[in-house]
């Protein structure tokens, strides 16, 4: 009984702030939003027993992913003076659809029997490090690189560009690497 | 109620309704970026309820934290092309952006 209150905490907790990180107007607000919305789905993970998803979840998507959506918010806000026009020509193809995708979605989970069963849980951090250095090495190891290739390609597109562009690039290319050696 | 994989999986799909309304219906970069977050974040739910109570396993839990990481990096490629599309532009309203020079 307890814990079918907690798992109806945690819903509710993860459904209705994502109202309003999709409905609010302030783009902050959604923002703030959306950390309660991460929050409840890293306890419906716990609730899940997966204790490790759950952390992970916490660090990288509240700790890293929301604070740069946030810093991203802040640096990029444009005068409030003129309102855009919320016409319903956009809400109502959108509204239409996702209820489709939804409706559609929940006939397929009621009607389908997924022949679930319930076992005790276990922890699964050792199960899941084991397991990341041995059937899941070459994932890990791409996964690792794709990251690393995403943190490149971020920091190339934020450079500050010099106003004198074109003519001095390979020029500062050709200096940077004099300068290394030294 | 016994709470058990149906449950979760009728919350994974109002998560990934929302998100997917947000995406289409946001005029905002980081708006359409936030509905992207909510979707990957139903399809996690999802991996690890179908580990839990279907398969009874771990390798649902070890593709939620490669879904978590993968968001990751596209988060931040994303936003470093919103601040670069706001400087540019200025602007970060998807639909007054139509070229990809200045």
């Amino acid at each position: 009984m307890t814990g079918d209150l907690v798992f109806i905490l945690l819903a509710l907790l993860t459904i209705v702030p994502a109202i309003w990180v999709v409905f609010s107007p302030n783009i902050v607000h959604a923002g703030f939003a959306l950390l309660f919305t991460l929050f409840g789905a890293a306890g419906l993970y716990a609730y899940m027993g997966a204790d490790f998803i759950a952390v992970t979840q916490m660090m990288v998507y509240i700790g890293g992913v929301l604070v740069l959506v946030l810093f991203t918010v802040m640096m990029t806000r444009v005068p409030q003076g003129k309102r855009a026009n919320y016409g319903l020509d956009r809400y109502v193809p959108a509204a239409v659809f996702a209820l489709a995708v939804f409706g559609l979605l929940y006939k397929t989970i009621t009607s389908v029997d997924w022949g679930a069963s319930y076992t005790e849980p276990v922890p699964t951090v050792a199960e899941i490090g084991t397991n990341f250095m041995t059937n899941y090495i070459f994932p890990f190891e791409y996964v690792s690189l794709v990251l690393l290739a995403a943190m490149i390609g971020a920091a190339i597109l934020i450079r500050e560009q010099k106003p004198s562009q074109g003519a001095s690039d390979q020029g500062e290319i050709d200096q940077e690497e004099t300068e290394v050696p030294s | 109620m016994n709470v058990g994989l149906p449950h979760f999986l009728t919350v994974s799909a109002a998560l990934f309704a929302l998100g997917m309304f947000a995406v289409m219906s946001r005029r905002n970069a980081i708006g359409i970026l936030m509905g992207v977050e909510l979707m990957l974040n139903a399809a996690n739910i999802n991996f690890v309820a179908f580990s839990r109570y279907v398969q009874h396993g771990i390798d649902g839990q070890i593709m939620a934290a490669f879904v978590i990481v993968l968001a990751a990096a596209e988060a931040a490629v994303a936003l470093a092309i919103v601040l670069a599309m706001f400087r540019n532009f200025g602007t970060v309203h998807a639909d007054s952006v139509q070229s990809l020079k200045r």
